[in-house]
């Protein structure tokens, strides 16, 4: 227990490091929120659309807008570490590497359910979509946001410090979270009363892959900054 | 073959010096050309296309000779998923021991699973437009599930290529591809109840009537398809091997350049092989 | 025989890539072999690939 203590002690403190590096860059503020904003934008002009299609799209415009902003925002964190030996003093610092993890991933959270928030309003004024079950909405919205950050993390310290990272990351997280896509849309699709779906036991699904990719994450994160 | 010993020894009967190929590999290549053949002779001439009578029509429905390709569709599937199950095993191996051997083996079963995955897409696809009218079925599960394990493996692929230690390139790969396993129950239960709330009406494997002539082309399908993999992958292994022995030998090459020593002896005294007239 | 040209599509663009892949292997095992010498070769072979 005094390990699981110690564990989530160091994974706030890292946490927090995070968010406070952001609160003062602000770049996911200046440059991922509008980046995100704009993605719904061009799908409204690319759409062609009346209100109608819209709404019935919106969902899935959604979290679309959501996995491509999170990208950029994971990026982002794993760059945190390269910058001017940052990552060596973490390595040294006796932090556990599943609390670095853990920590890491919770600032992603953070940011994503930021992100989420406004990409809602976006929906309601851009794409006149209504709120059937807030409830839902929340739930399922937190639940995915989990999911992402857990892979996102993960694959974003398996990309870095190579040449590619830019570029590598998508290919190798998007596919991993093809049920996460699927789900969090039916989900939304009930929530927002698009479709006649079971959003609940797709937030059940989306329950499992969040505690899936979290445990592997954390297990796994040791083995990928050890170098 | 038999194991070789450790010191550098006379090759052994029939390893041709300069190919990856041995007595072995040509015996189990011809092998698989005459299963090629046989089973296309089975496949085309003696099995009857799917031809099924309407009960209360009596209009002719079935694949007709479509049913011809899923001698090689289904095999294909199959072998996909024997190689990356293996590549998730090697990749395994790679954490735990840590040997090249793993690395190497994980790194061939990735490459020719994805050859045979990406084969499993494009049969399936061709399959599918005669039988379901439609050149992709965004409702079909196995073909959604094999997609994403496509997709997550070209991005194994795409992370082997790219420079850096090659250690750490190694790890991570095999980080890769357990996670793609793992993650494969969860893209395929997501797919299935997507495609369960659809109402869409397709005929599937399980419609098909297989028996006598057709099962046993499907399991030729299988052993010759198997003794293919099994070809490609023992060849693809080797080439992996020899690059790694490649690289070796031209970094000791460079080191022993330096030394003004010959790099076999570079090479001895790095692994501590006591060598004749090198007094370490 | 219905359906031909999805058949001879289908099966050609398999036999076709394996076969492609195949020689593909088989030629850059050639270039390799070339490149290390029978020393370095045997001894790393020794480690236990296997000669089916």
């Amino acid at each position: 227990m005094n390990t699981l203590r110690t564990v989530l002690r160091d994974a706030r403190l890292v946490a927090a490091r995070d968010l406070r590096i952001e609160a003062r860059s602000r770049v996911v503020i200046d440059q991922i929120l509008p980046f995100a904003v704009l993605v719904l934008v061009l799908f409204g002009f690319a759409l062609d659309a009346d209100h109608r299609t819209l709404r019935t799209f919106a969902p899935g415009l959604f979290w679309v807008t959501v996995l491509l902003s999170a990208l950029l925002a994971i990026q982002r964190s794993a760059s945190l570490d390269s910058a001017d030996g940052t990552g060596t003093a973490l390595r040294m610092s006796g932090l556990s590497p599943v609390a670095r993890y853990l920590g890491r991933a919770a600032a992603v959270l953070v940011q994503l359910l930021v992100l989420e928030v406004v990409l809602v309003g976006g929906l309601v004024v851009l794409y006149g979509v209504s709120v059937e079950e807030w409830f839902l909405l929340v739930v399922a919205g937190v639940v995915a946001g989990v999911a992402v950050a857990a892979a996102g993390t993960l694959y974003g310290a398996l990309a870095s410090g190579l040449g590619a990272r830019q570029t590598l990351l998508p290919i190798l997280v998007l596919p991993v979270l093809a049920p996460v896509l699927i789900g969090a849309t039916r989900a939304f699709d009930d929530a927002l009363g698009v479709a006649a779906v079971d959003g609940w036991a797709w937030t059940g699904l989306l329950a499992v892959a969040a505690l899936v990719l979290t445990v592997v994450g954390a297990s796994v994160h040791g083995v990928l900054v050890e170098d | 073959m038999a194991e070789e010993p450790m010191s550098p020894a006379p090759l052994p009967e029939g390893t041709a010096r300069d190919t990856t190929g041995s007595r072995g590999s040509r015996l189990l290549g011809v092998l698989t050309l005459v299963g090629l053949v046989v089973l296309g002779v089975l496949a085309f001439v003696l099995t009857d296309p799917d031809v099924r009578i309407h009960p209360s029509t009596g209009a002719e429905f079935g694949q007709f000779d479509a049913v011809r390709m899923l001698y090689v569709h289904v095999p294909l599937a199959v072998m996909t998923y024997l190689a990356y199950g293996l590549c998730a095993v090697a990749s395994l191996g790679v954490l735990i021991r840590r040997t090249p051997w793993w690395d190497v083996m994980a790194h061939a079963a990735a490459e020719v699973g994805t050859v045979f995955c990406g084969l499993v897409l494009v049969t399936g696809s061709i399959w599918g437009r005669p039988v379901w009218n439609t050149w992709w079925e965004w409702g079909d599960v196995r073909l959604m599930t094999t997609l994403v394990l496509f997709l997550m493996f070209a991005g194994y692929l795409a992370l082997r290529r790219t420079t850096g230690d090659p250690r750490t390139v190694s790890r991570r790969a095999a980080v890769v591809a357990l996670v793609a396993v793992l993650d494969l129950p969860l893209v395929n239960r997501s797919v299935e109840w997507w495609e369960n709330r659809t109402l869409h009406q397709q005929s599937t494997l399980g419609d098909l009537k297989i028996e006598d002539l057709t099962l046993f082309t499907l399991m030729l399908g299988f052993l010759v398809l198997g003794m293919a993999m099994a070809w490609l992958l023992l060849h693809r292994f080797r080439v992996g091997w020899l690059e790694q022995a490649a690289l070796d030998h031209s970094v000791a090459a460079a080191i022993a350049e330096r030394r003004g020593e010959t790099p076999d002896n570079e090479l001895r005294r790095a692994v501590g092989d006591p060598s004749p007239g090198d007094p370490s | 025989m219905t359906h031909v040209g999805y058949l001879i599509a289908g099966w050609g663009i398999t036999l076709g890539t394996l076969a492609i892949y195949a020689l593909r292997l088989v030629r850059r095992g050639r270039d390799l072999s070339a490149q290390v010498p029978d020393a370095h070769r045997r001894w790393l072979e020794d480690q236990g690939s296997d000669d089916a």
